[in-house]
């Protein structure tokens, strides 16, 4: 195979980016469409040119770092799929395809198609996780959990923390990572004791970098894990009861 | 650094009571104190983080320091299969002994028998403090914890999050790490990568490091030094690791004094995904479990052109059912993985490369129907199809073994720390519980128990006499002397201005390794190995290209680091390899096999941990021998017919 790849180039944060157009042929429709982006370095650095830096790891779909807008989609054609899974027998033979770093305020590029995401470290150090110091726990057996709410935990808790739905929305809004999270958490009867410290929290830390949610649901199509945005609503409803809960916890305390 | 270090510190008494014994006995930091205590972590993975989390909980002070753009990250969120604990929730006769006798039997008696009695004690309180995180366990209807069976035991042990398990239980301790850092009690680096350990007056005093962004090189100094960096497959090259697992930050604490042990042991697991074409960047891992339904088979001729259905039941050779008729399909890691190799070596491969065999669901598809398979497997299917292209419904998969896990690394004692004090070495960078192979689901289990709740209770007995000493400024000359030279090392990269990228000398690298140090070694191989390395590593310093400058984000520059640093430390392994002469575990010499080849220990010889000392460059390391002693699980030979 053939394609032409049209590359976001940029040296650092402030610098001005451009697209930038290499060919590459001899692309096998069995290689992973990272590994067109090593074969197109290794060529770069024959040339002397410097090679296109990107964020990946595991390449296996799992610890979210491969970011990567494929024709203005993030992560590419195939549903559910980050760019690290995605093959090029995917693509035409002499396809054009374009190629950009995840566009958002709250992400901002450290070179090329590498961003900074650390705004979801932030949300999650405001309040996403369980207090239970270590040598707090009880016996994992005297918290049963009906199976249903198990199930739906671990969809919410599927999130690789890509950023693909912080991409993938005009608003540039985090409602779906967020979202997620706070679900998992929530939904579970470990997680009840801090469930409207929780959401209130997080939400407003998350208002603190990101746009708002406007209900495109463009979020839901981009997550490689394919995450319900049923988990937004839910966390909506929990932001509102929170609002009244708060209310009666400060009424009490007065 | 003296032999004195070079000392285990098993406490005594009956095995069952050496760790609550040793937990009386060592000093303990008084809560007020232990904020006056500082304690750098470096690795984000299931022990580095669990631990930094405990210690923040604990009260101490403490820096975080990964390469990674979020703790996040980690490759430990790659393991898929589960975690292992001695729960006897199924009432099938499992015990807290039961999972240690299974360990260091699985482990072919490589390992240290007290540590891993405690990692089984321990196991039982990883699975309630991760519930208790909300770390979203499979349940049973009922809403209590579901389990399920794993290769090398015979009772259902394995605690599972779908086929997620890693991701869960890292997310776990990443989030009670977030917690900390909200709080003030852990600082955090990320992009930030460790280059040398820094050494005063013999102990462990700091870390240098250059952050990845700016290029900056830094200096952090402690009161100890915890190393948690994962184990170092990728000298390989192509392995089921993540592409930027290293052994970067336990080979210069080597250089540094730390011992390193047992590096010749190194696991391949038989179930990946063949390599595909000369472009392949990583292998993928197929989860064990499919063995359990599969059949793996080759065509009885050699290159035989025919597709899988083409190929009548009478031509095929089920070579596993064939052989080890007791075990079929379920035999161990190790043997599995060495028969495939011996059909693909004869010619018997299968797929477009004849690099693989097959691994055939179509039988159980038919048996079972497919909704059971779906059940079972259905996530495994799909990233089999999405990879390769190929249905598995239709035909058979295709499958071979690649570098998985490595049960060496650095030496630690009892109380994980190395011989260099005030340096402790956690998860699968040290080599203690595994001895020569690694049980399924047992990878989760160590690193949490480490970090949980191994160093925090170990801790504080090298911490409490430090009590009110500072830690070492980082303008002592200890500090600016590791800068320079972490600084030149740099430099000196970035001026070769060579021909050859930094990937093709991994790849060469990788080639080498995994010919004549690979599923089996000989001495002819070991020494072919011996003499192609440091030649490669000359043709590196003299002929590599790292285009671009340190004083920005430079993705070439950080590999070449960590290639450099492979290409010292693949010659260590294939020097243990070369003096164990015995087979065991992952480690297989072709000359020491029984007839019908099979794996031969030598306990007479060879029951001892390998911890190699650094001796310069140009200077051959030597080697010290830690005795293993079996007072309770005695060693047998393992057999599988």
């Amino acid at each position: 195979m053939k394609v032409t790849l049209n590359v976001w180039r940029q040296g650092g944060p402030s610098d001005s980016g451009a697209f930038q157009i290499y060919e590459v042929d001899d692309v096998s429709p069995d290689m992973s469409f990272l590994e067109l982006f090593d074969v197109l370095n290794e060529r770069l650095i024959t040339k002397g040119e410097e090679p296109v830096a990107f964020d990946h790891d595991c390449r296996e779909g799992i610890c979210g770092s491969c970011s990567m807008m494929i024709n203005g989609r993030a992560h590419g054609p195939e549903r559910g799929t980050a760019t690290c899974q995605l093959h090029m027998r995917k693509f035409e033979d002499g396809a054009t395809i374009t190629v950009e770093p995840w566009r958002a305020a709250a992400f901002p590029i450290i070179k090329d198609l590498c961003v900074d995401r650390s705004a979801f470290d932030r949300i999650i150090e405001s309040g996403g996780y369980i207090t239970a110091p270590t040598g707090t726990a009880q016996e994992a057996n005297l918290t049963p959990v009906p199976k249903e709410v198990a199930d739906a935990a671990m969809d919410a808790a599927a999130c690789i923390g890509c950023g693909a739905c912080v991409a993938a929305c005009p608003n540039s809004a985090a409602q779906l990572f967020t979202a997620a999270k706070i679900e998992h958490l929530n939904l579970l009867p470990q997680g009840q004791p801090e469930r409207w410290s929780r959401v209130v929290a997080m939400v407003d830390e998350m208002e603190r970098f990101f746009g708002s949610c406007t209900n495109h649901g463009e979020c839901e199509s981009a997550c490689p894990k394919e995450i319900s945005i049923d988990f937004i609503a839910l966390m909506n409803r929990d932001y509102i009861r929170a609002q009244f809960k708060q209310r009666r916890l400060t009424g009490q305390k007065s | 650094m003296t032999e004195a270090n070079f000392e285990s510190h098993v406490p005594a008494g009956p095995i069952e009571e050496k760790w609550d014994h040793h937990k009386f006995d060592v000093k303990l930091v008084n809560p007020a104190n232990r904020r006056k205590f500082r304690v750098i972590v470096v690795g984000s993975g299931l022990a580095g983080a669990s631990a930094a989390a405990t210690l923040g909980e604990l009260g101490y002070e403490v820096t975080m320091i990964t390469f990674h753009d979020s703790p996040r990250r980690a490759h430990s969120i790659a393991a898929q299969g589960g975690i292992n604990a001695a729960k006897n929730y199924r009432n099938d006769g499992d015990s807290v002994y039961r999972l240690f006798y299974d360990t260091v039997k699985g482990g072919d008696y490589r390992s240290r028998e007290a540590n891993v009695y405690r990692l089984a004690q321990l196991s039982v309180n990883i699975i309630d403090q991760c519930v208790a995180q909300g770390v979203p366990f499979a349940r049973e209807y009922g809403g209590l914890l579901d389990n399920r069976s794993f290769g090398g035991a015979q009772v259902s042990r394995t605690f599972y999050a779908r086929g997620q398990t890693g991701q869960q239980l890292l997310l776990g301790a990443y989030q009670a790490l977030a917690r900390q850092i909200h709080l003030g009690n852990v600082t955090l680096h990320e992009r930030t990568e460790m280059l040398d350990l820094v050494i005063k007056d013999g102990k462990a005093v700091g870390v240098v490091t250059r952050n990845l962004v700016s290029g900056a090189v830094r200096s952090f100094s402690g009161h100890a030094v915890v190393l948690a960096t994962g184990g170092y497959s990728n000298v390989f090259f192509l392995s089921t690791n993540a592409k930027n697992s290293n052994v970067t930050a336990i080979w210069r604490a080597h250089k540094r004094g730390a011992y390193l042990a047992n590096p010749c042991f190194t696991q391949i697991h038989p179930t990946c995904i063949p390599a595909s074409d000369d472009f392949q960047s990583k292998l993928t891992l197929m989860s064990e479990s499919l063995r359990n339904d599969g059949q793996i088979w080759v065509p009885a001729q050699t290159d035989d052109p025919r597709s899988a259905d083409q190929i009548p039941e009478t031509e095929r050779d089920y070579y596993l059912e064939r052989r080890y008729p007791a075990f079929g399909n379920l035999v161990p890691r190790d043997v599995a993985s060495r028969a495939s190799k011996k059909e693909v070596d004869a010619g018997r491969g299968v797929g477009p490369l004849k690099n693989g065999v097959y691994l055939d669901l179509t039988g159980a598809i038919s048996r079972l129907g497919r909704d059971v398979i779906d059940e079972r497997y259905d996530n495994l299917m799909q990233m089999y199809e999405r990879i390769t292209g190929e249905d598995p419904y239709k035909q058979p998969m295709r499958i071979y073994p690649a570098v998985h896990y490595t049960m060496g690394g650095s030496w630690v004692d009892y109380n994980l720390m190395s011989n260099v004090p005030g340096l402790y070495v956690l998860g699968e960078a040290n080599f203690s519980d595994h001895g020569a192979n690694r049980l399924g689901a047992s990878a989760l289990m160590q690193g949490l128990a480490d970090g949980y709740f191994v160093l925090p209770a170990t801790i504080g007995d090298y911490l409490a006499p430090l009590l009110g000493s500072d830690p070492v400024p980082t303008d002592d000359p200890v500090f600016t002397q590791s800068e320079a030279d972490v600084t030149d090392q740099v430099r000196q990269m970035l001026s070769v201005k060579g021909t050859r990228s930094v990937d093709w000398f991994h790849r060469e690298l990788g080639k080498i390794m995994w010919e004549h140090c690979g599923m089996a070694r000989s001495r002819e191989s070991l020494e072919k190995a011996l003499a192609e390395i440091p030649a490669l590593r000359e043709e590196f310093w003299r002929n590599v290209r790292v285009l671009g400058e340190n004083e920005s984000f430079n993705q070439s520059l950080e590999k070449a680091g960590r290639v450099a640093d492979f290409l010292e430390f693949g010659e260590l392994l294939c020097l243990d390899a070369l003096q164990r002469e015995e087979s065991c575990g992952g480690h297989f010499r072709l000359e020491h096999q029984t007839e019908d080849g099979e794996a031969m220990r030598d306990d007479d010889n060879f029951s001892y941990v390998g911890a190699w000392e650094y001796k310069g460059a140009d200077t051959a390391p030597e080697l010290h021998k830690e005795p293993l002693e079996f007072e309770y699980a005695h060693p047998t030979q393992r057999s599988y017919k």
